[in-house]
């Protein structure tokens, strides 16, 4: 009886702090007024007017799109690029849980929190670009299961995915609200949502490319390949590596008095070895891309205006920075791959503009072109991204967190002894 | 040994791969080229160029928000749009002026029905392919994935459509004929089942060798169509795309959607064999390490 009594106060205790803790900790940190916050927050202000006019008069009023391009720079960008450099949080989740590389276990939260968040602002990107946005959950809830589409596919997989990458980072978010049980139930979650998650995020990065598996005669012969799905994974794997290593040396820098010992540790590490993975995977993708153009037979295009952008994207955005990654690797040069990862990942924003705008009906008599209106959306989509980012990372444990310190210094002093 | 844990945790994560994958294994049976499966044939060599097949359309699909423009001079070549489900066009070909008609061909196994996430779009018994406005939520891949682009989408709406002809289903189930069949003046389009459509469409080729190209257009074309064309000049002549193939459009995606459920039961079983594996590995190292380090 007593016992019953006392936990119902105690829980409304409880809650009361919690509450009181969250508001506390949605106030803003640090000086307001810095450049960066200005301008972000000036381009959110004018996109949040553009989409008012975008929600009344339809997407005709702010969007160049026409009946020969539905899909523009929203789909392009936001969705097609925006989920692949998310790829990170399921390589490195695979890395880390089930291949047990416990040196990379410090670089796993900020990973996974970047993953999970460029999910949900691609699927944001993608309810603007929506005509019926109110209908999205109509896949979900059984207003038309349409199992014979990709995108279907896509859509299921994408959202349970994103539920995967929640699971994975939800410790950190129960360590900010000092709620140690939860966090345990939560922690034995991890390895489950891990194996699911790389299983789903597989799957629906393949099948963003096999949305333009029906486009064919549509998009260029030397983007049109039936192996589209296959490059599409492929690409995903370096192009999250990529952007986790380019996030990494942004962090050191904005996010320095967060950065915890282990991490800063072993960062230079972590970043050659992500290098090497990086390295692999643009050589594997680059030979798959040689064998699709062997196969198709398509080499004559070669030597046409869209051969040469080709060429530019596979040798100039591929090989390249291919052989970068390498370089560096070898050289122990941390420049030569933080620098081979930008190039990694303009690569792949040139890969997906490419299939999804540029060689998309090539010969289309007025080609689509985005208004500085969708350009405007899109870089303030970026900024409240990193707004969101910023929060969370400056609150909760992401950059140094308790449980990873014994293992890695384990790891590092054993790499530490090979390497002497 | 695996033990009771582990297996808990092979048999939720194998469960979980399951049920995602039983939603998505299944391909949507394709709407076979049944006996009662009407569909159109147009004839361009008895087409005149008079629009009473698109003043008809208009007419009849008020509702829907059609127009019909009066001042067309056949100078340029026009498209359907989301305000016009039916355009006639002039062509100059190897044998003068012809005259073409151009709507939804209504494939038998259509693209756009194939991508539609929701079923909004649907390839209904009958032979019309018609969409659903509550379950449609305006992705605009059935678009992406049309070889012919005849759906349309409202850019200027706020709660936009999908448009595109319809081959008049709901004038078809009142048993009546689709609206520009039945004011077009010169007999160039005729309605009735396909198969018989096909037929008759054959017939005027054997009847009249010298008339006609010797193919009827959607036939096959894109695993072939309801509407079906006849002309006396080759078919890229009056704007129809000869490059589709004669293979269905859903057809392209098959492979992929098949790997999906080998992929969601192979891809965690390598995963938990890989984990079981290496953490033996890392376990018995982190013990040697200890071992070391006492010493």
């Amino acid at each position: 009886m007593d016992a019953t009594v006392g936990r119902i106060p105690r829980a409304g205790n409880e809650a009361r702090r919690l509450g009181q803790f969250i508001l506390q900790e949605l106030k803003p940190r640090g000086k307001v007024l810095t450049p960066f916050n200005v301008i972000s927050g000036a381009l959110i202000v004018v996109a949040a007017v553009l989409l008012a006019i975008r929600f009344l008069k339809g997407l005709g009023a702010i969007t160049n799109l026409s009946q020969d391009f539905p899909w523009g720079l929203w789909i392009g960008y936001d969705v097609m690029t925006g989920v692949a450099i998310a790829g990170g949080g399921y390589v490195l989740t695979f890395m880390v849980y089930v291949l047990h590389l416990e040196r990379y276990h410090p670089i796993i939260r900020v990973t996974v929190l970047n993953a999970f968040l460029g999910y949900v602002f691609a699927a944001g990107s993608l309810l603007l670009d929506l005509g019926r946005p109110w209908n999205i959950m109509n896949p979900m809830i059984g207003n038309g299961f349409g199992v014979s589409s990709v995108l279907f596919l896509v859509a299921w997989h994408f959202f349970l995915y994103a539920l995967m990458a929640l699971v994975e980072f939800s410790p950190a978010a129960a360590e900010w609200l000092g709620l140690e049980r939860i966090r345990r139930v939560l922690k034995g979650m991890t390895f489950a949502a891990v194996v699911l998650g790389i299983t789903l995020a597989l799957l629906h990065q393949a099948g963003l490319g096999g949305l333009f598996l029906m486009a064919k005669g549509k998009l260029h012969p030397l983007w049109y390949t039936e192996f589209i799905p296959v490059l599409f994974f492929v690409s995903s794997v370096f192009a999250g590596l990529s952007l986790v290593i380019v996030e990494g040396f942004i962090s050191r820098k904005v996010f320095a008095p967060r950065l915890g010992w282990t991490l800063r540790r072993t960062h230079e590490d972590v970043t050659l070895g992500l290098g090497r993975v990086c390295a692999g995977t643009l050589f594997a993708y680059f030979f798959l891309m040689v064998v699709t153009l062997l196969h198709g037979q398509k080499w004559a295009y070669l030597a046409t205006p869209m051969g040469a952008w080709f060429l530019l994207e596979i040798v100039g955005f591929v090989a390249v920075p291919a052989v970068l990654f390498a370089q560096g690797y070898r050289t122990r040069n941390v420049k030569t791959v933080q620098a081979a990862a930008l190039m990694a990942l303009a690569g792949v924003l040139l890969n997906r503009l490419n299939v999804a705008i540029i060689a998309y009906k090539p010969l289309a008599a007025v080609h689509y072109v985005p208004s500085w209106m969708e350009v405007e959306v899109t870089l303030a989509i970026i900024a409240a991204e990193i707004w969101v980012f910023r929060w969370v990372v400056n609150r909760m444990p992401v950059l140094d967190f308790a449980e990873v310190a014994p293992k890695v210094e384990l790891a590092v002093r054993r790499t530490g002894a090979a390497a002497a | 040994m695996i033990d009771r844990r582990e297996l808990l945790k092979t048999l939720c994560v194998a469960g979980g791969a399951a049920v995602v994958g039983k939603n998505l294994s299944a391909e949507q049976p394709a709407a076979g080229p049944a006996r009662e499966a009407m569909g159109v044939l147009v004839d361009t060599t008895k087409c005149i160029g008079c629009r009473m097949c698109e003043f008809s359309c208009a007419d009849a699909h008020k509702d829907a928000g059609l127009e019909f423009p009066e001042d067309v001079d056949f100078t340029a070549e026009r498209a359907t749009s989301e305000k016009q489900w039916t355009v006639v066009n002039r062509y100059e070909t190897d044998r003068g002026q012809v005259y073409a008609k151009k709507q939804c061909l209504h494939c038998l196994q259509p693209a756009c029905a194939s991508a539609c996430l929701t079923r909004a779009m649907h390839k209904t018994p009958a032979g019309p392919v018609a969409w659903t406005a509550n379950k449609c939520m305006g992705c605009r891949f059935c678009m992406v994935s049309c070889p012919f682009d005849m759906p349309k989408f409202e850019y200027d709406s706020a709660v936009p459509r999908i448009q595109k002809c319809v081959l008049c289903w709901e004038r078809l189930e009142e048993g009546k004929q689709p609206a520009c069949v039945e004011s077009c003046p010169s007999g160039a389009l005729s309605f009735g089942p396909r198969a018989e459509r096909l037929e008759e469409a054959r017939r005027r080729i054997y009847a009249e060798p010298d008339k006609y190209v010797h193919h009827v257009y959607g036939e096959h074309e894109a695993g072939g169509t309801s509407w079906l064309y006849l002309a006396s000049v080759p078919f890229e002549q009056i704007g129809l795309p000869t490059d589709v193939g004669d293979e269905p459009y859903p057809a392209l995606t098959r492979e992929f959607l098949y790997s999906v459920p080998f992929v969601e039961i192979l891809v965690p079983t390598f995963l938990l064999a890989l984990s079981a594996a290496t953490k033996r590995e890392k376990d018995r190292e982190a013990a040697e390490a200890n071992a070391e380090g006492e010493v």
